[in-house]
């Protein structure tokens, strides 16, 4: 039976934790001597108070989503896929190699083949923990997170000895072809007439990352495979007795995962760099989680939740910019809303059960 | 929708003063501002600035690889001008940006860019590291020095290059050990990595050590000291690390062409600004700190070299010109 009306689940406890969240991080600013409200206000204005700050904020929940979307589909199959970090690295490597490799006359045919690359790297970095999981049970935490770093050795190691063009000191790649450059959303907004977010990264893969939302939904709730993948998640032996194969399903929704997490490299390294750099992924693979967590593993949580993060990031960014908040607190407001959103969602949920039990109680007395 | 506008009104409000705001910016590369080094020169320019014209100036610290572009196009859209950055990583992300803001001044330190509206500083740290060679020479009692670099990138080599080819002029039968700390920026920030390449140095018999490597020179000087060698430092003075231990500096003139570069403001003049020993650029750190050190057969070494620079009859081989260094 439901304890809680829906929209309390779904909107009232998240927000209340959010709540929590920022007061708590008002009161570490306070701490430090800076004016919480002055904060908020950079942060708002930053992030949200001009068409440039929603254009970095767009971009960056590009990231946010796919990678949300990563750890959503691993999740749904009793799987935490803390690998984000490194699929979605080895997604830019596969999409560096194709666009580097091909010389492709125009954008639209180059976005395909860079998120078959992307997504066939980001799978393969999953398939081996995948593997180990169904048929060693080496546990998925542990082995993902293993392969975050040998994906950052590899990919240090490509930078600096293979793709770094002759005579360049920086360890990156070349910079794609101007034919593969993806549209910006400011571009497509002036083919409308509209200045909007001149100068700012947001493009073209925000839509797909929207599309890639619809078609989790429909792969989980909609799908043979995805019931099966939910099955799996929900009873291991419930799944066999149905007949479902534990190690197909296991290492299926783990491609799938990295396949997503992989797909964030068309944004940040082929709609914004333009070539691929180190540490391109910038802990979007770690902040997947909390978006998954937030968004209780739903697309359209997922979605909304990348956006709140977007808006963390570059309110933060922004906040490190223009006041002496130093950066670092940025990550700690950040992880105070991880912490109240995912780890202590119970502190906020439980009460709000018993509140909404005894307003039922007295409603039928 | 009255909170709306509320917000709109609040953003337009506290806009304004940032976008008539021309002040110039800096944005520090990875290593970090307080590196003693070749960040921290920049910084003590800007504040010298800041001192005698009592302006203000934006400033940024880079964190990671994939920020270089977006802080710069944000400093850029404040209308921030001159953009000075400290750092070669940053000249694939400059060129690439710099026709989209026209009006802005921008100046990259160590790379060149050509772009109609970049000032390129670049050094010769290969006359400095020259000087620094001819004193290890003079000072090492073994015949054997070390060289530590920061990141393996051709711009190091150019320091090794130097510094090898005036210890080979002074004392032809010595060795030069090299290493380098690393393949990415990370190297630049890596103290532990330094002083241990400073023990391995050592036991290979090395007394005077030379480090080009930012923030991991804090390391080098550091076990230099502590095992009691001497030590060369690199782009600020950093004689006063460790007073009587750090037999000089090879000082490039990061501070002054920020200093500059923030006083031309608006008018900075575009195309590529050499800074040679001749003019100062870099030069070798005598003071207080190390004066017990340095002998007077060492300075009149120094002097002769000095004046032959200039006066072009020591022709010092800038390994970028060809990636080849005529001496091992």
């Amino acid at each position: 039976m439901d304890r809680m009306p829906k929209w309390a689940d779904v909107i009232l406890t998240p927000l209340l934790s959010l709540l929590l969240a920022f007061a708590i991080s008002a009161l570490v600013i306070v701490a430090i001597g800076e004016s919480p409200v002055e904060a908020l206000k950079v942060m708002v204005e930053g992030a949200l108070g001009s068409s440039y700050g929603w254009g970095f904020t767009l971009y960056y929940a590009t990231n946010f989503i796919f990678t949300g979307l990563a750890v959503t589909v691993a999740y749904h199959a009793g799987l935490f896929n803390i690998g984000g970090e490194g699929q979605a690295a080895m997604g830019g490597l596969g999409v560096a190699l194709v666009l580097l490799a091909v010389p492709w006359p125009h954008w639209a045919l180059a976005l395909p083949a860079a998120m078959v690359g992307a997504a066939v790297f980001g799978a393969l970095w999953a398939l081996i923990p995948a593997w180990l999981q169904a048929k060693r049970g080496s546990h998925i935490v542990i082995t993902t997170i293993m392969f975050n770093f040998i994906a950052a050795a590899l990919l240090n190691y490509m930078l600096v000895n293979v793709l770094r063009p002759v005579g360049s000191m920086d360890p990156a790649s070349a910079s794609f072809a101007a034919s593969t450059h993806l549209p910006k959303i400011s571009d497509m907004a002036l083919a409308f007439g509209i200045t909007w977010g001149k100068n700012t990264p947001a493009n073209v893969s925000f839509f797909v990352a929207v599309i890639a939302c619809l078609l989790v939904w429909l792969l989980i709730w909609r799908s043979r495979l995805g019931f099966e993948i939910r099955a799996l998640g929900k009873s291991e032996r419930g799944a066999v007795y149905a007949g479902i194969s534990p190690v197909k399903i296991t290492v299926i929704a783990m491609l799938i995962s990295g396949g997503l997490a992989g797909l964030m490299a068309i944004n940040n390294v082929m709609g914004e760099a333009e070539r691929l750099v180190l540490n391109a992924v910038e802990g979007a693979g770690f902040i997947g989680i909390a978006v998954a967590l937030m968004g209780r593993n739903h697309p359209v949580g997922v979605l909304l939740a990348a956006l709140l993060f977007g808006f963390l990031y570059q309110g933060g960014g922004e906040l490190a910019l223009w006041t002496s908040v130093p950066r670092e607190l940025i990550v700690v407001i950040q992880a105070l809303v991880i912490l109240f959103t995912g780890a202590l969602d119970n502190m906020v949920r439980i009460p709000l059960e018993r509140i909404f039990a005894a307003l039922r109680r007295k409603g039928k007395a | 929708m009255s909170l709306m506008k509320t917000l709109l009104a609040g953003a337009s409000l506290s806009l304004l003063p940032l976008a008539a705001m021309a002040d110039p910016a800096l944005i520090f590369d990875l290593g970090g501002k307080f590196d003693k080094s070749f960040n921290e020169a920049a910084f003590n320019g800007a504040e010298r600035w800041k001192a005698e014209t009592g302006g203000s100036y934006k400033e940024l610290e880079m964190q990671s690889e994939a920020q270089r572009e977006q802080a710069l196009r944000r400093l850029a859209e404040t209308g921030a001008n001159p953009i000075v950055m400290t750092g070669f990583a940053f000249g694939e992300v400059l060129n690439k940006i710099a026709p989209d803001y026209p009006d802005t001044k921008f100046a990259i330190v160590d790379m060149v860019v050509e772009q109609p509206n970049v000032q390129s500083i670049v050094f010769t740290e290969e006359q400095g590291s020259y000087l620094a060679g001819v004193m290890a020479a003079k000072a090492s009692k073994s015949g054997t020095v070390g060289f530590i670099g920061g990141m393996d990138i051709p711009l190091i080599h150019k320091f090794e290059c130097g510094y090898a080819q005036g210890f080979k002029a002074t004392n032809p039968e010595g060795k030069v050990i090299i290493n380098y700390t690393g393949t990415t920026p990370a190297a630049w920030n890596d103290p532990v990595k330094g002083g241990e390449l400073v023990k391995a140095q050592i036991s290979q018999g090395a007394d005077v050590i030379y480090a080009a490597a930012g923030g991991t020179g804090i390391g080098v000087l550091q076990a230099a000291a502590d095992a009691n060698i001497l030590s060369i430092g690199v782009d600020s003075n950093q004689n006063h690390l460790h007073p009587g231990k750090v037999l000089t500096s090879m000082v490039k003139g990061v501070d002054n062409s920020i200093y500059e570069a923030f006083k031309a403001g608006t008018d900075l003049q575009p195309g590529i600004k050499v800074m040679d020993l001749a003019s100062g650029g870099v030069s070798v750190a005598l003071d207080d700190n190390n004066k017990p050190l340095v002998t007077e057969d060492m300075t009149a070494a120094v002097d002769t070299a000095s004046k032959g620079i200039t006066g072009g009859e020591i022709k010092v081989h800038d390994y970028m010109t060809d990636n080849t260094c005529p001496v091992q």
